[in-house]
């Protein structure tokens, strides 16, 4: 006799925990096997493209803080660059070096984010979100020290940074460039390692390189499926390329990969940073242009790695103060084309892990 | 090989027990602030203020309202407009900033409070008369010249309007 059985489909979100946000997924089960995912956005949506119409090329680089509230600093040198190549305005080398900094560190508070909820979804509940936060919290002191907040930061601007760092910044990085290596070590004696983390991560939600290319993916998701691709060593960006750094690459593309690759990642960008405090160059921050720029009739796409990947502006000018279009190519929501692959055939309980170590944030998703 | 996990984070706790702890008691303790941290309490010097809304014009969400006549009397810059309604909705304000990097004069600071809860949305609308009675400690964001000096809002002297210029 055979028992009669039938598929089941959950709703998971838009309000639950696990979804980092205003998440929905359709998800059909048999038994505990997903069958079937479908992805549910739109929740958070804010209309940021449209917005940015209506405002100035200097007041969107306040909307961009919004898009992915992790890492505002990456989002706000996206939109910056894209500005400076519609409008052919060259920011000074000082500003260059400051942006990197901003970003890297902006790199490292994001991953450490990523890091801690990841954990956070696999049961080890808020100890080492807490561990991941206590260094996050040293990240954002510095921020605030350089542009006086700590989430949305606003701090470049078209043709430079706002303004240049205070004197009690360098020795302050000094410091954090000391200690954070040994945090990092701390991390990975703790989880590197770990049998839990091993036997919940290892070979779950395994996403194949050419799948990932095929999906656009990027960032450390592409990477982690042992593609070699970051956007800093194949287009350098501000002064990329006078720096020396490794990609860290996977090889299998599981979960346990993407977590081992942010934490490398972290370690890359502490080496960055390390080399842009040694090398700044005295100097102005910010090029003399006006407040109300206005960009020559034509279009422009600027892009940068940003913590999650591919973050791209495309900007199509119509010779006036704001933005004829404002087009967010944003990493979390192509990231999320993989969703499919490596969720169907999992367990239930893989699931929120797998979700978890995409490392998506709502703002960019929906913008 | 099971069991050494349990052993390894017991350690870490052991650790953790002899270090600094990293958290702060706020309500008694004060959260260290940057001098340029921008906070809510706007600083507005009215005898530098010349009327002319660049502020109320850059500001992204166009929440500074200002109404003025002629014939008022700036103290730096002569003649000027007289200011009758200064009022910016904190309520949507986003702390950018903006507006004070657009001010030309001077006459406007990011402030450097954070605790201006309100039950009710109407009383987030910082007005005229609480500008110019409030105690003005300007945040030095955007304002070299204050930085130059050293100046730390948080816990600092209020300035007065002579102190804050270029
Ligand atoms: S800080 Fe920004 S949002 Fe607030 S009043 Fe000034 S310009 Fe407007
Ligand atoms: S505060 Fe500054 S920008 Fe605003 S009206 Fe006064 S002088 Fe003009």
């Amino acid at each position: 006799m055979t028992l009669r059985t039938e598929p089941v489909t959950i709703n998971l979100g838009p309000q639950h925990p696990s979804t980092h946000g205003v998440f929905r997924m359709r998800i059909t089960f048999d038994g505990e096997v997903i069958l079937d995912v479908e992805p549910v956005f739109g929740y958070l949506h804010r209309g940021s493209e449209k917005l940015a119409e209506e405002r100035t090329y200097a007041q969107v680089v306040t909307l961009t803080d919004r898009l992915d509230y992790v890492s505002s600093m990456s989002n706000n040198l996206a939109y910056v660059l894209a500005v400076e190549k519609l409008a052919g305005i060259q920011p000074p080398e000082r500003a260059m070096y400051l942006r990197v900094i901003a970003a890297e560190l902006q790199r490292i508070s994001s991953h450490l984010v990523a890091t801690g909820f990841f954990l956070n979804d696999l049961g080890a509940l808020a100890t080492p979100l807490m561990y991941c936060f206590r260094e996050r919290e040293k990240i954002l002191d510095l921020f605030e020290m350089l542009c006086g907040a700590r989430i949305t930061l606003s701090y470049m601007r078209v043709g430079g940074v706002f303004q240049d760092a205070p004197t009690e910044f360098w020795p302050a990085i000094r410091d954090f460039l000391s200690f954070m290596p040994e945090y990092v070590d701390e991390y990975e004696k703790m989880l590197t390692g770990n049998e839990i983390l091993l036997s919940r991560t290892k070979d779950v939600g395994i996403l194949a390189g050419e799948t990932a290319i095929n999906c656009s993916a990027s960032g450390p998701v592409l990477r982690s499926a042992g593609v070699n691709w970051d956007l800093r060593k194949a287009d350098p960006y501000d002064v990329y390329d006078r720096l020396e750094f490794d990609v860290p690459v996977g090889t299998v593309g599981d979960n346990y990969d993407r977590y081992l690759l942010r934490i490398a990642e972290i370690r890359q960008s502490l080496r960055i940073i390390e080399q842009c405090v040694d090398q700044i160059p005295e100097g102005p921050v910010r090029e003399r242009i006006p407040n109300l720029v206005r960009p020559p009739v034509g279009d422009a796409y600027a892009h940068v790695e940003s913590p999650k990947g591919e973050l791209g502006f495309y900007l199509v000018s119509d010779g006036s103060i704001a933005p004829y279009r404002c087009k967010i190519r944003s990493p979390s929501l192509i990231n999320l084309t993989v969703l499919r692959d490596i969720l169907i055939g999992w367990k239930l309980a893989d699931m929120i892990v797998t979700f978890g170590s995409i490392d998506i944030n709502m703002g960019e998703v929906d913008r | 090989m099971y069991g050494i996990g349990i052993a390894k984070g017991l350690m870490v706790t052991l650790t953790n027990l002899f270090r600094k702890p990293f958290t702060i008691q706020y309500p008694e303790e004060a959260v260290p602030q940057s001098p340029r941290f921008r906070g809510e309490e706007f600083a507005w010097y009215e005898e530098r203020c010349t009327g002319c809304a660049s502020c109320a014009k850059y500001c992204p969400l166009g929440i500074i309202r200002i109404v003025t006549h002629p014939g008022g009397a700036n103290v730096p810059e002569g003649d000027s407009y007289a200011i009758d309604v200064f009022d910016i909705d904190i309520g949507r304000c986003m702390f950018c900033g903006l507006c004070v990097e657009a001010c030309p004069y001077d006459a406007l600071f990011m402030g450097s409070g954070f605790e201006r809860g309100q039950y009710r949305r109407d009383d987030l609308i910082i007005t005229v008369d609480e500008l110019r009675s409030s105690e003005r400690r300007p945040s030095t964001w955007f304002r070299p010249q204050l930085e130059e000096r050293d100046y730390r809002p948080q816990g600092g002297e209020p300035l007065s309007w002579e102190e804050v210029g270029r």
